[in-house]
């Protein structure tokens, strides 16, 4: 090959004579992106398709009434869904009410209050939490938390509200209540370290800027970080819903499995993921079999029915934040 | 270097493929279902392979429900069932299924009182609880069966399986032959509608809850009565007598019931003084007409072994053995698979 010397005239004949740098590369990392996408919105229809197939005799047999019936007689081949709904949608609310303002309050010591060196500490013990197997969780349910609750909290809650329908009846330990109440310890860790990571996320020129306006501490954590973080610490919400409406094990050792609708938290109740996990592996006929794949499905539902309610107060939330700013 | 490198390494893969291809030379059979005798199961599969070595078996307990499937589906050599298949089942089966039986097993009714008395119950006792028609534990009916313990104004929690297993198919199986009215509104099941009480799952949730709740009553197997030390009834059998729960008394229960020829039977209220009523037997499943002559020949051979010297081991894992009488049915019954 012969060098020609470079001269400023050739230089632009060697550009044009250049292949154009190669799109190849961007292109498919583009498509591979785009294919890894595509595979997770598949998987979801996929998993909806195969519980709706499994449960197609089941959908044809009780149509509507399966979500509306509380009877659950395997024996009679009759199954309604309703008590099952309730306990996860209730278990599941009662888990965030405990566990919200917790996880929040934790999140909000450890960016803006606590001191440098305990914070560390602090953080890598909440995240252990979330490392406890669910099962051992329930153990300690069973043999440590019932009990205590039976005793202390449970008669002292019934003495001082007693007169409403919530805190009424007997006390068996074994409860929505306690069901609630594992399930709050278990959202805690996800809900605060996701909370934590939005609080720490608040740029400090908002603190800088409310500290000048002469805030105090706590006026600056509530105008400066927390209204600003307020679409994040949703988020870590929804997030904790999510994992809350499918926990299974831990729930089943304390809720109690009863299929009723009662309006006592200290009634015994069940779960839509209890009793898949309970009946399933027993299950010998076919309606039966087709009925839990049905509950699945109805839990598929739930969990996807929240996301778009949680979408839409999430788009309502910032329409009206930016609606007052505009004012 | 990297060329040695991959030599070696593709050398050492190569020795594992070739060791795989050598332990598959070595016959396995499959098999899939009941939880409750898993652990005799599997010390029988430890043991035979001292017996003969060239075959392995590979059992999963996935349930009995599974079991049944899988055997149905022919995706196991043989399947595994705390309760005898039910008839709808058994036509879905591609050819003749057999059952049999292996082990027993017995519930006992446990409490949490005051000083862990040994109560005696009878089949309306049990029943008008577990109906939720006798809600005290100083009811009437408790008092006349127990005159010597003081029992209290305490209202009885009824504890229950919530997860389906062949403990509550036992029991709900005693309840439907002895209470009409069990039969008409429950019946009998791996899981029910319960019409009273609260449900732990598996045995150490039934024994945990009722543990730790003063004023319990519940079932669970007898092996884990045992290793909780938890009181447990004597119950009431069909000659009248108090029985208390036992290996013993199991094995006596399966002698004097009626084994219809399928073996599907069960072994609750047998008739005979020293039955206790409260038991029930577990099975595999297998095809009379096995496809793969080969393996069928070892499996047979497993199954007679199991039958005789299989078990001799029952009693030191807390099962009840096969009565006499019935061990030499199945052994003629295994002679009957074809290959």
């Amino acid at each position: 090959m012969m060098i020609t010397p470079a001269a400023p005239s050739l230089a632009g004949s060697i550009a044009a004579k250049m292949k154009p740098p190669s799109r190849f590369g961007d292109k498919a990392f583009e498509w591979l992106t785009l294919a890894m996408a595509l595979a997770v919105v598949g998987l979801v229809f996929l998993v909806g398709w195969q519980l709706a197939r499994g449960s197609s005799l089941a959908i044809q047999r009780f149509g509507f009434h399966f979500l509306t019936t509380s009877t659950w007689d395997p024996v009679a081949e009759q199954f309604g869904a309703l008590p099952f709904i309730y306990g996860t949608v209730v278990s599941s609310l009662l888990a965030l009410i405990i566990a919200v303002p917790l996880s929040i309050a934790t999140a909000v010591y450890l960016t803006e209050l606590a001191p440098v060196w305990i914070r560390q500490p602090l953080v890598s013990l909440i995240e252990m939490l979330a490392a406890i197997p669910s099962v051992i969780l329930g153990l300690w349910g069973i043999f440590v938390m019932i009990p205590w609750l039976r005793d202390h909290p449970f008669p002292f809650l019934k003495k001082l509200f007693g007169w409403t329908p919530f805190f009424s009846g007997p006390i068996y330990g074994v409860s929505m209540l306690a069901g609630g109440i594992i399930i709050a310890i278990m959202i805690l860790p996800i809900v605060t370290s996701v909370s934590r990571e939005i609080l720490r996320s608040v740029p400090n020129l908002q603190r800088e800027a409310a500290y000048a306006l002469g805030a105090t501490r706590w006026e600056v954590t509530r105008i400066a970080v927390l209204s600003y973080a307020k679409k994040g610490l949703f988020g870590a919400v929804i997030l904790g819903l999510g994992r809350a409406l499918g926990e299974t094990m831990a729930v089943t050792m304390v809720i109690g499995n009863t299929p009723q609708i009662a309006a006592s938290l200290f009634a015994p109740g069940y779960t839509l993921a209890s009793v898949i996990a309970n009946e399933f592996t027993e299950a010998t006929t076919d309606m039966y079999l087709q009925a839990l794949f049905e509950i699945g499905l109805v839990l598929f539902g739930i969990t996807i029915l929240a996301n778009l309610v949680a979408q839409l107060l999430l788009k309502t939330m910032t329409t009206k934040m930016t609606s007052r700013v505009a004012q | 270097m990297n060329a040695t490198n991959f030599v070696s390494r593709l050398l050492f893969s190569l020795g594992f493929v070739a060791f795989a291809i050598g332990a598959q030379a070595q016959m396995t059979i499959n098999g899939a279902g009941a939880t409750f005798p898993y652990p005799i199961y599997s010390k029988w599969f430890d043991e035979y392979a001292k017996v003969d070595p060239s075959v392995r078996f590979n059992y999963q307990s996935i349930g009995s429900g599974g079991g049944q499937k899988q055997i149905l589906a022919q995706t196991v050599d043989f399947g595994a069932s705390d309760g005898p298949m039910s008839d709808d089942n058994l036509a879905k089966a591609p050819g003749k299924l057999l059952h049999i039986p292996t082990v027993a097993g017995a519930d006992v009714v446990t409490y949490n009182l005051q000083g862990s008395p040994t109560l005696k119950l009878d089949a309306d006792a049990i029943a008008a609880i577990f109906l939720g028609q006798i809600k005290k534990w100083n009811d009437p009916k408790l008092t006349a069966l127990n005159p010597g313990v003081k029992l209290p104004d305490q209202e009885i929690v009824v504890v229950h399986r919530s997860d389906g297993s062949g403990t509550t198919y036992i029991w709900t199986d005693y309840l439907s032959k002895i209470s009409p009215e069990w039969k008409q509104k429950v019946g009998t099941n791996t899981s029910v509608n319960w019409p009273v009480g609260l449900g732990g799952k598996g045995n150490e949730g039934v024994a945990g809850q009722i543990k730790q709740t003063p004023g319990a009553l519940g079932y669970i197997e007898l092996i884990y009565a045992i290793q909780n030390k938890m009181p447990y009834a004597d119950v009431k059998n069909s000659s009248g007598e108090f029985v208390k729960a036992s290996l013993e008394s199991t094995t006596a229960a399966m002698a004097t019931a009626q084994i219809p020829d399928d073996f599907r039977f069960s072994i609750t209220n047998s008739p005979g003084k020293d039955a206790y009523p409260v038991c029930g037997a577990t099975w595999l499943l297998v095809y009379e007409q096995q496809k793969d002559a080969v393996k069928g020949k070892k499996l047979v051979e497993f199954l007679k072994w199991a039958a005789k010297d299989g078990e001799k081991m029952a009693k030191d894992l807390q099962y009840a053995p096969l009565s006499d009488n019935l061990r030499e049915r199945v052994l003629k019954r295994v002679d009957e698979i074809k290959m």
